[in-house]
């Protein structure tokens, strides 16, 4: 069925009942028990989950496939955000529109940056590109104050003109983001007992979106195009001996991957319509390449189980504060009670950085392949099948 | 084999096609109708508290957390009270808010607009927070504050000083407590034609960003209007942290005045460069070279150790002042952390107060009828004497402090000495002045 294997079928279609099923997946826990907490199915946090799923998805098919590690992804996802910001200013609220103008921005963006930093590969390619990417942070954080409005990040306001809609709502509100006039906000609670499952328009417009670009990205790993760049990637002097130019093949890879990158910055204006120059920062680069590691480089589902895994951690550690570990442990006697949360205080909270350091400390020398390995592993002793048949789960496909 | 792999995919394509026809008629219909986003259903209420606990404002966040868990505490009727006891109006009784039991969730802002939305967001959608407050930059809280107008929840901003957030990026459902660049340019030009004359002339260093801006705009607007001529007007980057090559052009400007707009850590290195440089003993144009930092925090001075001594600047609140309302903050704020308070815990505090007065008045947690309740609301006793909420542009004006470095400092907290209190009729504007022009409140919104 639509031209995929049979595993791959499979996982795409675990990837499909997944991202539907989300809001129940996510939220496993009653709302008034402690552990709601731990809950991640709020729509804010779950389309983030899909949104920085793309953008690995994307940055997977440069760095899985060719081995040319970009620094500078986050570059793509910010002009995404600016150029699907000023849709919404110009032109109309709907995402549509949005969504292109910011695929094809970011794209001649990749162009250009490619064009220049493929001229060199290894370390040197990946500071070509960090530089790129600094020096559109900065170019967006004061130089082109008038386009991006600088710090404060572009925002929409009542008195933008919109040619195709309005420049307010009729109560004198800011009109909302819409896909011909479902609004992106807008949400179901489904009560089910102590469960409260929120269904978000916004997310399922991601989630649909992420799901086409997972078939893409299956479509490219399996092509002979996917070939060609995996055969960049074990040896390119070998391809040059052969008579063939690599260069054009890692050009378009390298754009397909900012046009992803674009994609994201562009959903993430459509949920929230901002866009922050912050977004290009280095460290925003940095987390696309933890995602992909984190979650396995050069398999399919690798970067989408380790965008969310970071995305959780920043979002749910992040605030846990001390008052919620005291409730946690009140079971203990006043002194133990203290101690215990003088201890966890430094991970939670505030430390959410160290915490999701350590995770990926410990991935990343326990389990090099990723979360992805650590799958597989399990399902190999859950099945205790030979070597031979296990070296490829169902869930994985690894690049080489 | 091959049928029992048509079954598994069959399985999964039915569910798949399944799960999509329960989830899809669900997601595309209107929203539960309720009157306002996050009404409190229960014996309690959650606010949300938005402050940076990790990056260049680390500091400040977490001053400004002590003061919220202290302003819940004291509206739950713990401690002591604190300024509950000297607020003008009595509505608070110490029994939560309307009876509703005060609860709080905090988060992470990282100092960026981005950080600070997503965690304002799983705020408002996960924990039902009512009402969001904190942030100590202008860029977030006016990244923040679009967000919550959009999402129907009120926003008592925290730390901001620039003239947008109550200027061209106002919301209807925004508030701010803390003064702006225009009242910090209103309170210390005329002390600083005092101190220093009135044919001076000022370079200015600037932190490249809105505030920056906005900052050096109105310093040089009041500081010209009395006589003072402007030199030169440099812009340096945020991330800047060695200054000496934008010092040592000033030397042989002809000016004879430096203005430092740069806040935390960018203030502290720009102030020592200049020091380094030797500024403060030179001579210029025949007078004693000088240097000003508009805006000053004791967490900025302490940064800048010896060298801020003598060096003039305004500030919001110190707690050294010695009316009813600072004293009774300072004293239950530093019973409970032993150090006195800085400006951001101060404005924070003051803030939630504010917010649960005015839910208390109004009656309804609704967001519109607290709007509605602050706008043009008079009150006193928080320690910056009598206060009006304008309504045209939810604006406090209050008196501001212009401050020096003390030169014998007393102890580690005793850092700035307060020169004069600038009447707050000294430092109003209209609320179209073209500074904070562009921008429209808009309508008050409840949310879905």
């Amino acid at each position: 069925m639509f031209g995929l294997g049979k595993k791959d079928l499979t996982l795409f279609l675990i990837v499909a009942v997944m991202a539907l099923f989300a809001p129940f997946i996510l939220n496993p826990f009653p709302t008034d028990s402690g552990m709601a907490q731990f809950n991640a199915g709020y729509p804010d946090l779950m389309q983030r989950f899909v949104i920085f799923g793309i953008l690995a998805i994307g940055f997977n098919i440069l760095f899985g496939l060719t081995g040319y590690l970009s620094f500078g992804h986050a570059a793509f996802l910010g002009v995404g955000s600016y150029a699907a910001v000023w849709m919404f200013k110009l032109l109309s609220m709907n995402v549509i529109p949005a969504i292109l103008l910011s695929m094809i921005v970011s794209g001649l963006f990749a162009v250009v940056i490619g064009y220049v930093s493929l001229r060199r590969s290894g370390i040197y390619f990946s500071i070509l590109t960090l530089a790129f990417a600094q020096m559109s942070y900065n170019l967006a954080y004061s130089v082109l104050t008038p386009i991006t409005n600088g710090e404060t990040g572009l925002q929409i306001t009542l008195d933008d003109p919109r040619i195709l809609g309005v420049s307010a709502t009729a109560d004198g509100g800011i009109p909302v983001t819409n896909l011909f006039g479902l609004e992106m906000r807008s949400f179901e609670t489904l009560n089910i007992g102590p469960w409260a499952f929120q269904f978000s328009v916004g997310y399922y417009v991601a989630a649909i979106i992420m799901l086409i670009s997972f078939y893409v990205a299956i479509r490219i790993f399996r092509s002979p195009f996917g070939m060609m760049l995996r055969a960049i990637k074990s040896n390119q002097n070998r391809l040059y001996y052969t008579g063939l130019n690599a260069r054009p093949y890692t050009l378009a890879a390298f754009v397909i991957s900012g046009m992803y990158a674009g994609l994201a910055g562009g959903l993430l204006a459509c949920m929230d319509p901002l866009a922050g120059a912050e977004r290009m920062q280095w460290t925003a680069s940095g987390e696309v390449v933890l995602m992909t590691i984190l979650g396995g480089a050069g398999t399919l589902i690798g970067p989408v189980l380790g965008a969310g895994f970071i995305k959780y951690f920043e979002n749910i550690f992040s605030k846990i504060n001390d008052q919620v570990v005291h409730a946690w442990v009140s079971f203990l006697p006043d002194g133990l009670e203290n101690f215990v949360v003088a201890i966890i205080h430094p991970f939670v909270g505030k430390g959410w950085h160290l915490t999701l350091g350590l995770m990926f400390m410990l991935i990343v020398i326990f389990l090099p392949g990723g979360l992805v390995e650590g799958g597989q592993r399990i399902s190999r002793r859950l099945r205790r099948k030979p070597a031979e048949d296990d070296a490829k789960s169902a869930s994985t496909e690894p690049a080489e | 084999m091959s049928k029992t792999t048509l079954t598994r995919r069959g399985v999964l394509r039915t569910g798949a096609v399944a799960g999509a026809g329960v989830a899809l008629p669900t997601i595309f219909t209107a929203s539960s109708a309720r009157a306002f986003t996050n009404e409190p259903t229960g014996g309690s209420v959650t606010l949300g508290f938005n402050v940076p606990q990790t990056g260049p404002y680390a500091d400040e966040g977490a001053d400004e957390l002590r003061a919220y868990e202290l302003a819940v505490e004291h509206l739950n009727g713990g401690g002591d009270g604190g300024m509950l006891q000297t607020f003008s109006s009595k509505a608070l009784e110490g029994s939560g808010i309307l009876g509703k039991k005060v609860e709080y969730v905090t988060g992470d802002t990282q100092t960026k607009s981005d950080a600070a939305r997503a965690s304002a967001k799983s705020m408002i959608e996960k924990d039902g927070a009512i009402m969001i407050t904190g942030g100590s930059s202008s860029g977030v809280a006016v990244a923040v504050q679009g967000l919550c107008q959009e999402a129907g929840v009120i926003f008592m901003a925290g730390l901001t000083h620039s003239n947008d957030t109550t200027g061209k990026d106002k919301k209807a459902n925004g508030f701010r407590h803390f003064f702006n660049a225009y009242m910090s340019g209103a309170a210390l030009a005329p002390v600083l034609a005092n101190a220093y004359g009135k044919d001076r002339k000022a370079y200015h260093l600037t932190a490249d960003y809105t505030w920056g801006w906005t900052q050096e705009e109105s310093i040089k607007a009041a500081t010209e209007a009395l006589g003072w001529e402007t030199v030169e007007a440099v812009k340096t980057p945020l991330a800047q942290t060695d200054f000496s090559s934008y010092i040592a052009p000033v030397l042989n400007s002809g000016a004879d005045v430096l203005v430092l707009n740069h806040y935390g850590g960018n203030m502290v290195n720009s102030l020592t460069n200049a020091v380094q440089f030797g500024l403060r003993e030179k001579q210029a144009n025949g007078k004693n070279f000088e240097i000003v930092v508009p805006l000053f925090s004791r967490l900025m001075a302490r940064g800048a150790g010896e060298n801020i001594k003598g060096i003039l600047g305004s500030t919001n609140w110190h707690w050294s002042l010695q009316d009813e309302g600072t004293k009774a903050f300072v004293k239950s704020f530093g019973t409970k952390y032993g150090f006195p308070p800085s400006q951001a815990a101060h404005t924070c505090y003051v803030q939630t107060l504010l917010y649960a007065d005015a839910v208390q008045r109004a009656g309804s947690f609704d967001p519109c009828a607290v709007a509605e309740a602050l706008e043009g609301y008079e009150f006193d006793g928080l320690g910056n004497g009598p206060t009006l909420y304008r309504a045209e542009d939810h604006q406090c004006f209050k008196d501001v402090l212009v401050v020096r470095g003390k030169e014998n400092p007393t102890s580690e907290f005793d850092l700035l000495e307060v020169v004069e209190i600038t009447p707050r009729g000294q430092v109003e504007y209209a609320a179209d002045h073209p500074m904070f022009a562009g921008g429209a409140l808009g309508s008050c919104n409840p949310g879905v």
